[in-house]
C-alpha cells in the first residue's frame, strides 16, 4: 500500500501496522502473558485472598504489590479497559489484515489453472522429469491416467513445446484461512452482543414457590423476568451406598399473565428455555418449616394403596387397617457413629429419614426409623411405608440467563470448525505436465505448486512418476 | 484378568519395544525392526483391551449406560488415554514415514508413564460421575483435547531433537534453550515418579498428588534433603548442557534430517491445532454453556487453554513471517508443549478453578 515516491503518510502507516501478522503475534504474545497474571491471582475475589497468596512470594511487602496490581486493574483484569482495548487492536488487526489480503486471494480463487509459458514452467517450485517409452501421444494417456489417480482432471493445451496438460484442485480451500479469520469476528460479536443485552443471575426457589425476578449478584440487584417461574417440586438421587449425587433435577413451571405457559423438568446439562430465557439447574438446598409436608406411599397388608401428604405431628391411617402413624422425629442426614448412634450427618436431604410411631386404638403399638433410600426399613408389621420427600424443604438453585448472541457466537464455532478444516486439511495444489518428443521416446516434465505440505505433494509426483 | 493386568502387560511390552527399538537402531536389522513394531503394535492392543475393560468396570459401577462410562473422568484415566494416543500417533508416524528411529525415544516415555499410573494406585479409584459431568459435549471436549495433547507432545519431541540436531555451540540461546528446557522438563517428571515410589498411597490420588507435589524432593520437610533436590536438578541439567551434542550424534547416526523434524512438528501442530480448538475450546465452551449458562468465564483452566491457542496460533502464524523459521520457530513449539502441560496437570496441580480435575 505504501507510496514509493513520498514517505507514507500516517494513514498508509496505520494501515501497515494493523495489516501486519507481526502485530498479530505481538497482540497474541501480550493476551497470553497477561492471561497468565489473570490465572495466578484469583480475579473478582475479596483482597484478603490475593493478599494471603500474594504473602507466599513477596512476605510483608504483599499489600503494596497488591494495591499496585489492583491499581493496574489485575484483579479484574479480563474486563479492565487495557485488556478490553488489547482485543479490539486484536479485532481491528484482523479486519485490516484480511481486508489487505482479500483482493489478491480473490483472485486467485477466481482464476482457473492456465498452462505455462516455458519461462513460468522453470520458475515453479516443485520440477521433476522422467523419460518413457513411446511417442508423446501414447505417454499422455499414462500420463494423464495417472493425474487422475491422483484426484486432478487434466485439461490439455499444444504450444511450440509440445503437448501440456495442466489441473488443479482444492483451489476454494485458500479461503480456508480468511473463513477462519472471520469466524473470530463472529465469536467476538456474538459475545460482545451478550455482554450489552443480556444477563447473568441467579434464583434459588423452595419447592411451591414461584419468583417474577432473578438476582444478579447482590440481593438488591433484580432483574425483572416478565413472567413467573415456579419450582412444583425438585429432587436428588445419590449413587447407591455413597453420598455422590446421581442426578439433580426441578419440575419447573411457567406461569404468564396468570396462565401456566410451559412445564420442563429439567436438569445439569439440560436447561428450559422461555423467551430468550434459559434456566439452569445448577446446585440445590435444604432450608426446612413447619409447613412442609411429609409424602408418604402406604401399602397395607392386604395390598390397598394410598398416598399421603401430611404436616409434622400430623397422622396417617394405614389403608384398610386401624393402624395410625406418626412423624415424631426427623433428620435430613441419618446417619449412624460406630457405636451404634444416630445423628445427623449433613445439613443436606442426604440421607432423609423419618421415625414414625405406630399405634392401634389409642394405644402405641411400635415405632420405627424410615429411610427414603432404603427399601428394607419401610416394612412395617402392618405395611409397606414409603418414606419418599418432605416437600417444600429443598430448594433448587438455577443460573438464569439470557443471552441474545450466543446463537451468533455458536455460528462462529461452525465457521470456525469449517475453516479450519479447509486451512489444514485441504491443499491447493496444480500441476502441469509437458510431454515432449526426444529420441524416438518422451521427455516427461512436472512442474508443480501447492500451498502446504510441500513435501507429501512430492511424494505423491514421484509415485506418479514411478507408475508411468 | 481385570483391566490393570492388562495395563501392566502393556507397560512392559512398550519397555521391551524400546529395548527392540534400540537393537535395530544398533544392528540396523529389519527383523528386529519388524519385531519392534509388532510388540508395540501387541503393547497397544493390550492397551486397548485394558481400556474397554476399565469401561466395563466402569459400567458396573455408575449403571448409567455405556457413554457415560468412558474411563476420561479423572487425571489418572486421562493420562492412559493420553499414552494410548501417543503410542497410535507414533504407529501412524513409522507407517507414514517408513522410519522406526523414533521408536526408541516415544516407547519409554509411554511404558514409564503406565508403569508410573498403575503403581500410583488407580484401579482402586472409580468415581461415579457426578451431574455435571453427564454429558456427550464433555466427552467429545475430553477425548479430542487428549488426541491434540498426544499431537503436541510428538511435536515437542521432534522440535526439541529438531534443535539439538542444528545447534553446536554451547552458548547460544537455541543451545541453552532445548537443554534446559529438557532438563527442567526431565527433573519435574523424575522428581513426580520419586513422589509416587515415596509415597504410594491409593484412595483419591488426585488430592494426594496435589498436596504432595514434590513433598520427597523440592519441597521435602527437611531442607537438606530440599537443598541436594535441587543441586541434583541443577547438576542434571547442567549434564544434559553439557553432553547436548552427544543427542546431536545419536540422532544424526539414525538418518533423521533436520528437515524431517521441522516437517514433522508442523504436521503435528496442524493437525492438533485445528482438533485442540474445536475439542479443546468449542466443545468444552459448549458444554459449560449447557451446564453452567456461561460458555466461556475466565476461569484458569479455560484461560491456559487460551493461552495454548495463542502459542499454536503463533507458531502456525510465524511461519507466514520472514526470518521465522529453524530454530525461532521450533522454540515456539517447545513453548507451546510447556503451556499444554501446564494447561493439563499444571492448573490442577498448582492452581485450582471451576473443572472437576481441579478438585476443591
Ligand atoms: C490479529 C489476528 C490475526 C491476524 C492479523 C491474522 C492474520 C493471518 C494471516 C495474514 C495469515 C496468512 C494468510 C496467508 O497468507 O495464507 C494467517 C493465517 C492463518 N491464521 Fe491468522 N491471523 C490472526 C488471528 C488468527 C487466530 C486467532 C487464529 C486461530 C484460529 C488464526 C488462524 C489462522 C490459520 C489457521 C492460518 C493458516 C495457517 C496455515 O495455513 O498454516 N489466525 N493469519
Amino acid at each position: 500500500m505504501s507510496n514509493e515516491q513520498k514517505s507514507p503518510s500516517i494513514v498508509d502507516r496505520i494501515w501497515n501496522l494493523f495489516s501486519s501478522i507481526t502485530l498479530a503475534v505481538v497482540v497474541f504474545t501480550i493476551i497470553s502473558l497477561t492471561s497468565i497474571v489473570g490465572t495466578i491471582i484469583e480475579q473478582q475475589a475479596p483482597p484478603e485472598r490475593n493478599i494471603k497468596l500474594l504473602t507466599k512470594f513477596f512476605g510483608d511487602a504483599a499489600p503494596t504489590v497488591y494495591r499496585i496490581l489492583e491499581t493496574l486493574n489485575f484483579t479484574d483484569m479480563f474486563h479492565s479497559w487495557w485488556f478490553i482495548t488489547l482485543l479490539f487492536i486484536f479485532t481491528a488487526n484482523l479486519i485490516i489484515c484480511s481486508l489487505d489480503r482479500l483482493p489478491k486471494i480473490l483472485k486467485l480463487v477466481k482464476e482457473p489453472v492456465k498452462p505455462l509459458t516455458p519461462d513460468q514452467f522453470g520458475v515453479m517450485p516443485i520440477k521433476k522429469e522422467t523419460t518413457v517409452k513411446g511417442k508423446p501421444d501414447a505417454a499422455r494417456a499414462s500420463v494423464e491416467a495417472a493425474l487422475k489417480k491422483m484426484g486432478f482432471k487434466p485439461g490439455v493445451a499444444q504450444d511450440e513445446g509440445g503437448t501440456q496438460l495442466y489441473a488443479e484442485k482444492g483451489r476454494y480451500s485458500r479461503l480456508g484461512v480468511y473463513v477462519t479469520h472471520l469466524s473470530i469476528l463472529f465469536i467476538l460479536a456474538g459475545a460482545v452482543i451478550g455482554i450489552f443485552f443480556g444477563f447473568n443471575a441467579t434464583l434459588n426457589l423452595l419447592e411451591g414457590t414461584s419468583s417474577s425476578v432473578v438476582y444478579k449478584g447482590a440481593p438488591d440487584k433484580t432483574v425483572p423476568l416478565g413472567f413467573e417461574v415456579r419450582c412444583d417440586d425438585f429432587n436428588v438421587s445419590f449413587y447407591e451406598n455413597s453420598d455422590t449425587p446421581k442426578a439433580f433435577n426441578s419440575w419447573l413451571t411457567i406461569i404468564e399473565n396468570g396462565r401456566e405457559v410451559m412445564r420442563k423438568q429439567i436438569d445439569v446439562n439440560n436447561p428450559l428455555r422461555y423467551k430468550g430465557i434459559t434456566f439452569y439447574q445448577s446446585s440445590y438446598g435444604f432450608s426446612p418449616s413447619r409447613d412442609n409436608l411429609f409424602v408418604f406411599s402406604l401399602v397395607s397388608n392386604a395390598g390397598t394403596r394410598e398416598d399421603v401428604r401430611l404436616r409434622f405431628g400430623e397422622s396417617f391411617t394405614i389403608p384398610g387397617t386401624n393402624v395410625t402413624g406418626r412423624v415424631v422425629d426427623f433428620s435430613p442426614a441419618l446417619g449412624q457413629d460406630p457405636s451404634g448412634r444416630l445423628f445427623t450427618y449433613a445439613e443436606m436431604m442426604n440421607n432423609p429419614a423419618v421415625f414414625v410411631e405406630f399405634s392401634e386404638n389409642g394405644k402405641v403399638k411400635y415405632n420405627q426409623w424410615i429411610l427414603s433410600r432404603y427399601a428394607q426399613t419401610w416394612k412395617v408389621p402392618d405395611g409397606v411405608i414409603e418414606f419418599k420427600d418432605l416437600w417444600g424443604s429443598q430448594y433448587t438453585g438455577l443460573q438464569v440467563r439470557k443471552d441474545p448472541g450466543v446463537w451468533i457466537v455458536y455460528l462462529g464455532c461452525l465457521i470456525m470448525a469449517i475453516g479450519l478444516y479447509a486451512a489444514f486439511f485441504m491443499s491447493h495444489a496444480r500441476i502441469w505436465v509437458r510431454l515432449k518428443e526426444d529420441k524416438g521416446a518422451t521427455k516427461v516434465s512436472f512442474a508443480a505448486s501447492v500451498n502446504k505440505n510441500k513435501l507429501a505433494f512430492e511424494q505423491k509426483i514421484d509415485k506418479a512418476i514411478k507408475s508411468l | 484378568m481385570d483391566s490393570s493386568q492388562f495395563f501392566g502387560i502393556a507397560s512392559i511390552a512398550y519397555i521391551l519395544a524400546m529395548v527392540a527399538y534400540i537393537a535395530y537402531l544398533a544392528f540396523r536389522n529389519s527383523t528386529i525392526g519388524v519385531i519392534a513394531t509388532t510388540i508395540t503394535v501387541a503393547g497397544l492392543v493390550s492397551h486397548t483391551i485394558a481400556f474397554v475393560l476399565r469401561t466395563g468396570e466402569f459400567l458396573n459401577v455408575g449403571q448409567m449406560g455405556l457413554m457415560r462410562a468412558i474411563p476420561l473422568t479423572n487425571l489418572y484415566e486421562s493420562l492412559i488415554f493420553f499414552v494410548w494416543c501417543l503410542i497410535l500417533g507414533y504407529l501412524i508416524i513409522e507407517w507414514k514415514y517408513k522410519n522406526r528411529s523414533f521408536g526408541a525415544f516415544i516407547t519409554p516415555i509411554a511404558g514409564m508413564a503406565l508403569a508410573f499410573i498403575d503403581i500410583s494406585g488407580m484401579d482402586k479409584s472409580i468415581h461415579p460421575l457426578i451431574p455435571a459431568l453427564q454429558s456427550n459435549w464433555l466427552l467429545a471436549h475430553v477425548t479430542m483435547s487428549f488426541i491434540s495433547y498426544a499431537t503436541f507432545a510428538l511435536s515437542f519431541a521432534t522440535a526439541i531433537m529438531y534443535l539439538a540436531v542444528t545447534t553446536d555451540n554451547k552458548k547460544s540461546g537455541a543451545y541453552l534453550f532445548w537443554t534446559v528446557t529438557l532438563g527442567v522438563f526431565l527433573s519435574v517428571l523424575i522428581a513426580m515418579g520419586i513422589d509416587f515410589l515415596v509415597f504410594r498411597v491409593a484412595g483419591n490420588p488426585e488430592a494426594f498428588i496435589k498436596s504432595n507435589l514434590f513433598k520427597a524432593t523440592f519441597r521435602n520437610a527437611s531442607g537438606a534433603v530440599a537443598v541436594v533436590s535441587y543441586i541434583a536438578a541443577a547438576a542434571f541439567i547442567f549434564l544434559i548442557w553439557k553432553f547436548g551434542h552427544v543427542v546431536k550424534k545419536i540422532i544424526s547416526s539414525f538418518s533423521i534430517s533436520p528437515d524431517m523434524l521441522d516437517d514433522l512438528t508442523y504436521k503435528n501442530i496442524a493437525i492438533g491445532f485445528p482438533i485442540f480448538t474445536l475439542g479443546g475450546l468449542i466443545f468444552g465452551a459448549i458444554w459449560a454453556d449447557q451446564a453452567w449458562g456461561k460458555y466461556w468465564s475466565w476461569d484458569p483452566k479455560e484461560t491456559w487453554s487460551l493461552i495454548t491457542w495463542f502459542v499454536y496460533a503463533f507458531y502456525v502464524h510465524a511461519r507466514f513471517m520472514r526470518g521465522w523459521r529453524g530454530n525461532k520457530i521450533a522454540i515456539v513449539a517447545v513453548i507451546g508443549f510447556v503451556s499444554t502441560v501446564f494447561t493439563y496437570l499444571g492448573v490442577n496441580l498448582l492452581l485450582s478453578g471451576l473443572h472437576s480435575y481441579g478438585g476443591q
